[in-house]
């Protein structure tokens, strides 16, 4: 058993609750076992409770453990790229506690014995919390619905064909109606596929340069607008992925404001990166959606800092060398993320968009909270899932120094601010940095 | 001390004002050159060569370069009258060159051009290197114009041709790349399908890399033939008026002709209907037209492209029957460009696509069948200056 863990000299936020204090040897957290036992200014007040471990967290930072939401754990089906191990260690070390797996496995996630061997594997390398997304439809790519109410009890968390875009319209709609009996969100990669058939970047004058097939930036709000209107029309759950267009942005926060059940998120390579960074053939740049033009960039933004963008997923998407040392158009699209999630988010509070809180927001109780996950915030008698970190110390990107099986990191070499020191999941510490 | 061109200069018995205007410079320049800080160019000592034939005096080309910069004279090579640097390890693309070295690879291409029409223009200057062309595409006139220039210049040159059907997964890109370059080649030159192919083929190996065509992106020697086209016929490429018409959104071809023409100070218009002028272009400084009459108006070079229907995702236009209509280039609407406007396309030609038949074959107008001719030549530059292995010895003469 775990035994009582005492975290002092923390400046402990929880940003669902509008938590916090500021570092202090008579307070921090105190974690019993599995669970939180105590958080306050005062706990310590009397000293450390003599059977409890003392983590002094020399005036950094104490947070719920971060929630993503999409991220391939490449588990079944292509485990050169990632499997469910490196990919909760890639997580650890990105102060990630709760992982949602895309169901784009290899089998697809549509039935319930994927799911459940999904859950044993997690079990059995029990670092972090790894859920999982069901399809939408059988195989992840058909007209057909899975099983969503036996497949919600078995435990998938929502249901998304993932990187793949539901097309057509009547099985959308079904999805949408069908998933409210079971309070089923539908989560989806808004894309008009005819429309980005063959591109491999955003269109415009750098596409053109390069002479790479383009995809518009409006084959997202094509897809996002009908999307809206089959929200509007049967009641539904919707939530839009990794949107990363200013006409998206705007067509989520319509939708808010005229009351539909909507949410969305994006990834940090949207709010980070530009175009540009495709610069002269980077596959590494190579996303999908594609990255965008800066004013797109800029409205993602401001879009988080004005709330119309619930929160921020990593898009983990780890590609091995093969598919990657390839000319561009032949090279796959993703990039891997959950090692950099914390760094890029708090480069919104660094550049002054967004305050420490309301970024943490992003990536803890938000999503969290979308999904139904009773993850991402401190409460007395909940689970210890926590990260420490200095938000402040320098750090550079090295993909080659990633704990993930796959480099494919846009960030390369980029320059941050924050440094994940310790991940911590139902009281268990699975990461520690070297001090 | 005497330079080549002072002792020019004192053999045609005239000053450096007239020998400036003779080589349409600058008296200051010509000063500097007879110092030895700059070179005359290939059109200047031509225009030299001219004159001395005229008054009756014995030149030729070697009096104007000093005896220990003629490395190459030796084993045939023409003298290299530039005065420009080109340090580049591959020519990827038009876009990486600078106006100097673009001129530097016209000239050097011109002397090459000449002495191809001379009964002795076998070389051995590239004797005991192994070029290879490597096609990931099909191709007969590029493959073919760079096997001879290669041959000219006495390589041995080895062709590869990769079936675009066996490329499915692309790893031969690298793979080959590694295979050939375990080989020792001394220059590759690579056609392939995808844009940007070329260039992460040359970063994985140690021989100069000359892009024989990548996808949608550059064919920086087609652009250069080109220019060397149109600069014999018309001396200059400064100030003129060229249209661009036809597939524009696939062509490889329009992009470095673009660059290049606007380099060299050209003005460029590009004449598409809309589904074939891709996205962002009047960003590249061209004006875009949809009206040939119009886009054709006032212009001194008219550049038709191949439609490459074999790129094309989708319908990008109804009809052939429709296009030719519009966009196909025939007298009436050739009408409207200058009296003297030259016809240029880049081959193979769709007859009665983008192209009148009569009007492709009138060699009046015509310079289609120079543009192949002057592919050897530029191709030949292209291999020479890339193969040397002394990079000093990459400029024609002294250091400006």
């Amino acid at each position: 058993m775990t035994a009582r863990v005492a975290y002092t000299n923390a400046r402990v936020i929880d940003p669902a609750s509008g938590l916090d204090n500021a570092p202090s040897d008579t307070g921090g957290l105190l974690s019993d076992g599995e669970f939180i036992q105590a958080i306050g200014p005062e706990i310590f007040s009397d000293g450390i409770p003599e059977s409890a471990v003392q983590v002094d967290c020399r005036g950094t930072i104490l947070a719920p453990g971060l929630v993503d939401i999409r991220a391939d754990l490449c588990e079944p089906g292509a485990e050169h790229k990632e499997d469910l191990e490196s990919g909760s260690r890639a997580a650890a070390a990105g102060g990630v506690t709760t992982v949602v797996a895309l169901p784009n496995t290899d089998p697809v996630i549509d039935e319930v014995s994927v799911l459940e061997f999904i859950a044993r594997r997690a079990r059995e390398v029990k670092l972090i919390k790894v859920f999982a997304h069901a399809t939408v439809t059988r195989g992840g790519n058909s007209d057909e619905l899975v099983e969503m109410g036996l497949l919600k009890h078995a435990g998938a968390v929502t249901f998304t064909d993932g990187r793949r875009t539901i097309v057509n319209a009547k099985v959308l709609s079904r999805a949408l109606k069908y998933a409210q009996a079971y309070d089923g969100v539908i989560m989806q990669h808004p894309e008009e596929p005819v429309l980005a058939q063959g591109g491999v970047m955003q269109t415009g004058e750098l596409s053109t340069r390069l002479g790479l097939p383009g995809i518009p930036a409006e084959a997202e709000i094509i897809m996002l607008q009908r999307d809206l209107k089959l929200v509007e029309m049967t009641g539904g759950r919707y939530h839009a992925s990794h949107i990363s267009t200013a006409a998206s942005v705007r067509a989520i926060a319509d939708a808010k404001a005229a009351g539909l059940n909507v949410t969305c998120d994006t990834a940090p390579p949207y709010f980070a990166l530009n175009e540009l960074a495709v610069g002269e053939y980077r596959t590494f740049a190579k996303l999908s959606p594609p990255l965008r033009r800066e004013d797109d960039r800029q409205a993602i933004v401001a879009g988080l800092a004005d709330g119309t963008i619930d929160c921020i997923a990593s898009d983990h998407a780890p590609q091995d060398q093969d598919s990657k040392r390839l000319p561009f158009e032949q090279a796959e699209f993703g990039a891997v993320g959950l090692e950099t999630l914390l760094q890029l988010t708090l480069e919104l509070r660094h550049n002054g968009h967004l305050n420490l809180p309301d970024a943490l927001a992003c990536i803890t109780y938000r999503p969290a909270d979308i999904l139904g996950l009773p993850v991402g915030r401190l409460t007395v008698g909940g689970p210890a899932d926590l990260v420490v970190f200095d938000p402040e110390r320098p750090a550079r990107i090295e993909p080659d120094r990633f704990v993930s099986k796959s480099k494919n990191s846009p960030f390369d070499g980029r320059l941050v601010q924050g440094q994940v020191l310790r991940t911590v999941v139902d009281g268990r510490t699975i990461f520690s940095a070297a001090a | 001390m005497s330079t080549p061109l002072r002792i020019v200069r004192e053999k045609l018995n005239i000053t450096q004002t007239e020998l400036a205007n003779l080589m349409g410079t600058t008296q200051a320049t010509v000063s500097r050159m007879e110092a030895g800080q700059w070179e005359p160019n290939a059109s200047q000592v031509q225009a030299v060569l001219v004159k001395s034939n005229s008054l009756g005096v014995d030149l030729t080309v070697d009096d104007f370069v000093l005896p220990d910069t003629m490395p190459s004279a030796a084993n045939g090579a023409p003298a290299a009258t530039g005065d420009l640097h080109f340090d580049h390890e591959h020519l990827l693309g038009i876009q990486d060159l600078s106006p100097n070295e673009i001129s530097f690879l016209l000239d050097l291409s011109d002397t090459y051009a000449e002495r191809n029409r001379t009964a002795d223009r076998k070389l051995s200057l590239l004797a005991g290197k192994t070029v290879i062309n490597l096609f990931f595409e099909e191709s007969t006139r590029t493959r073919t114009s760079f096997e001879l220039a290669g041959k000219r210049l006495g390589a041995d040159v080895i062709n590869i041709a990769v079936a675009s059907s066996s490329i499915k997964k692309g790893e031969t890109v690298i793979d080959t790349a590694v295979t050939l370059n375990a080989m020792h080649a001394d220059a590759l030159v690579v056609r392939h399908p995808h844009a940007g192919a070329v260039q992460l083929l040359s970063e994985k190996v140690n021989c100069a890399v000359i892009n024989g065509g990548d996808g949608s992106h550059e064919h920086p020697t087609q652009a250069l033939l080109d220019a060397l086209t149109i600069r014999r016929r018309k001396g200059h490429l400064q100030g003129l008026l060229v249209a661009l018409c036809g597939d524009v959104a696939h062509s490889r071809v329009a992009r470095s002709n673009i660059y290049l023409l606007q380099t060299m100070g050209a003005r460029v218009r590009v004449i598409a209907p809309p589904t074939l002028i891709p996205s962002g272009m009047e960003r590249l400084g061209v004006e875009v037209f949809h009206d040939m009459r119009a886009g054709l108006a006032d212009c001194d070079i008219v550049m038709m492209l191949r439609l490459q229907r074999e790129r094309m995702e989708g319908s990008f236009v109804p009809s052939v029957h429709e296009y030719f209509h519009f966009y196909g280039l025939d007298y009436e609407k050739l009408s409207h460009a200058k009296p003297d406007a030259l016809i240029m396309h880049p081959g193979p030609m769709n007859r009665g696509v983008e192209i009148d038949s009569a009007v492709a074959d009138d060699i009046d107008r015509s310079v289609i069948h120079e543009q192949v001719e002057m592919g050897v030549a530029v191709r030949m530059a292209c291999l020479d200056v890339l193969t040397r292995t002394d990079k000093s010895n990459r400029n024609g003469g002294t250091a400006p």
